[in-house]
């Protein structure tokens, strides 16, 4: 374990070197205030006009209203920002011929793995962190249902993970990172919009698709809700993409 | 210390290697010569257990490649062809974080990583980011970088590709003084540097080994024969015609020509009457003579005659490798 987490220092470290994790926390900031900003705009407008008509509901609910939508929306830009965060993860070390470094370092090849899926958790972390600022707003204002609150930034850590699992698999594939991001970024695509079918269909095809795409899973998660099938969907998700990595790497032997 | 045994690596169709055996004892010191192409980096990367044999085997200190990756990677320094440097880090960073992943506890990494800094020179280029040194520098970074650990066998890759003269002696001196405690293999295509460094050399071509001696038993096997260096000024198409016909003269090839002259490499008997009647033919045939001297046998030469291909001949078309056959010769 040590080793992963020097692998992962040493990959956060070249993260903040470089001007990626700057640009991504700063797209990161600017699309989450931008949905952050309205959905409190319309959460503002229509309890205003809630008010005026009696207000026979009761008081709105912060989370449903504000908190929900806009990590919904999060799950979107996850779609973009997190084939950056993994796209060089291997693909540049084997560009540099600094994999040969590692692959001869006494360290085990899922010390590798973890540790630059770690690296990439810990930058998705801080970006998460960055959005706590805003979401803190709320409680000067009104009193959100923390635990609910909480359950949601879960979901997003657990579907980030699952993104930057996959990720880091498909950059063991090239040497090249923008071949690595481009499939990435496809292959997120497809399992994102994989439920949409369901639309259509209530075939078993259409339930399949619905449970191998990774939207729906955290949509109890949004609501505050931590479902079983959803928790093991993500790690499994998440150990699927860590295994296929392994076996990537030891590949990449064999073949080389 | 170091085993190979029956050693195929396959790329594909490609057969890098075919076959190869030889061992390596504890505190031997042996270089790994061939032409571009021969598979010395394969065989490295096996040995470094980067790359797995397609048939046969290899163990370092007694652990197998294949099985026992843990502990053959913890023995093993290894410089590979292009130094593994990450190009945003600074030097110093770059030589701690490899420390860490090479298993040294950290109480011990700062005094580790100043000690190789020491050996390696690089004392001023401490806080210099990897990305912005020269290829020199880049190359003793590999360096440091592969002796961290302090391990017991060393497998460098071309450790002194890039180096300046003074740096290539200096790298030579790093590494003669590591034989006794450490076990080193490392890979050239430069003769001096075997002949001046290395207690054996095995010669590899075409993923075949064609010898392996010490360099003075391999230039003995070449006794009775010289090398003669020919410089005139006269057609060229002519010239090997008429210098192949005189008595005693195995092989000519054309080293160099520029502005009507020429310069040539003349394999002959070791006789010095093969010289005087190099130069008669040149003077019955009417053109200037400049230059005619002996030049030795050098590494080089059992090298050509060795793996006898023509590409070969390519290496003795450029100045630098005068210097190179002088040095060869003068270490013996
Ligand atoms: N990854 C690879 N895939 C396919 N063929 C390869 C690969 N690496 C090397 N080869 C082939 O294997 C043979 C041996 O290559 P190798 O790199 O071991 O030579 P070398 O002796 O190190 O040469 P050089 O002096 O140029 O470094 C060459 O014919 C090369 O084309
Ligand atoms: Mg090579």
């Amino acid at each position: 374990m040590r080793n992963a987490l020097t692998i992962a220092r040493r990959e956060l470290n070249s993260y903040f070197t470089s001007p990626i994790a700057y640009i991504l926390l700063a797209m990161f900031a600017v699309l989450f205030g931008y949905f952050f900003f309205s959905a409190v705009a319309f959460f503002v407008s229509y309890s205003a006009r809630a008010a005026m008509q009696g207000g026979g509901m009761g008081p709105m609910n912060v989370n449903q209203y504000i908190v929900q939508p806009t990590f919904g929306n999060l799950t979107i830009i996850l779609l973009f920002l997190t084939p950056m965060i993994t796209m060089r993860l291997f693909a540049e070390e084997k560009r540099t011929g600094t994999m040969e470094l590692l692959m001869t370092s006494p360290v085990r090849d899922y010390e590798i793995i973890v540790g630059k899926w770690l690296a990439g958790m810990l930058l998705y972390s801080v970006m998460l962190g960055s959005t706590a600022i805003s979401i803190l707003v709320l409680f000067v204002y009104s009193t959100p249902d923390w635990q609910a609150l909480l359950v949601g930034y879960l979901g997003l850590l657990l579907m980030g993970g699952t993104f930057l699992a996959i990720g880091a698999f498909i950059s063991t594939l090239t040497k090249n990172q923008i071949v690595a991001g481009a499939l990435t970024f496809g292959v997120f695509l497809v399992l994102y919009v994989l439920d949409w079918v369901n639309a259509y269909s209530t075939s078993t095809l259409g339930k399949v698709c619905q449970y191998l795409s990774v939207a729906p899973h955290f949509q109890q998660f949004a609501k505050g809700v931590i479902e079983l099938k959803d928790v093991v969907y993500y790690v499994s998700a998440i150990g699927l993409g860590l295994f296929l990595s392994k076996r990537s790497l030891e590949s990449l032997r064999w073949k080389a | 210390m170091i085993k190979v045994e029956g050693l195929t690596k396959r790329y594909g169709s490609t057969e890098a290697v075919k076959n190869i055996s030889f061992e390596v004892d504890k505190g031997e010191i042996v270089g790994f010569l061939g032409p571009n192409g021969a598979g010395k980096t394969t065989t490295m990367r096996v040995l470094t257990c980067f790359l797995p044999p397609t048939e046969g085997a290899a163990s370092i200190a007694g652990f197998d490649v294949l099985s026992e990756t843990l502990e053959v990677k913890r023995r093993i320094g290894y410089l590979p062809e292009t130094p593994p440097l990450y190009s945003e880090m600074s030097v110093c960073d770059y030589l701690e974080f490899v420390a860490r992943l090479k298993g040294i506890n950290s109480v011990d990494v700062a005094s580790r990583v100043d000690t190789v800094i020491d050996r390696c020179n690089l004392g001023d280029f401490r806080q210099k980011l990897n990305g912005q040194l020269s290829k020199g520098y880049r190359q003793r970074v590999g360096l440091a970088q592969a002796l961290i650990h302090d391990p017991e066998v060393l497998v460098l890759d071309e450790p002194t590709a890039g180096l300046d003269p003074k740096q290539i002696i200096e790298v030579r001196q790093l590494i003669s003084n590591l034989s006794g405690d450490h076990t080193v293999i490392l890979s050239t295509h430069i003769l001096p540097e075997v002949s001046t460094t290395c207690g054996r050399v095995i010669i590899i071509n075409e993923g075949r080994i064609e010898a392996s001696d010490t360099p003075e038993n391999l230039t003995a096997r070449l006794q009775g024969h010289d090398s003669i260096w020919l410089e005139l000024d006269g057609p060229t198409d002519q010239v090997e015609s008429k210098l192949a016909v005189v008595p005693g003269v195995e092989q000519v090839t054309l080293a160099d020509e520029r502005s009507g002259r020429s310069a040539w490499q003349v394999q002959a008997d070791k006789d010095p009457s093969v010289r005087t009647a190099l130069a008669k033919a040149v003077i019955d045939a009417g053109w200037g003579l400049f230059e005619v001297r002996s030049v030795g046998l050098s590494l080089e030469d059992i090298f050509l005659k060795l793996t006898d291909s023509d590409p070969l001949l390519d290496y003795d078309s450029d100045e630098t490798d005068d210097s190179e056959v002088d040095e060869g010769t003068s270490s013996k």
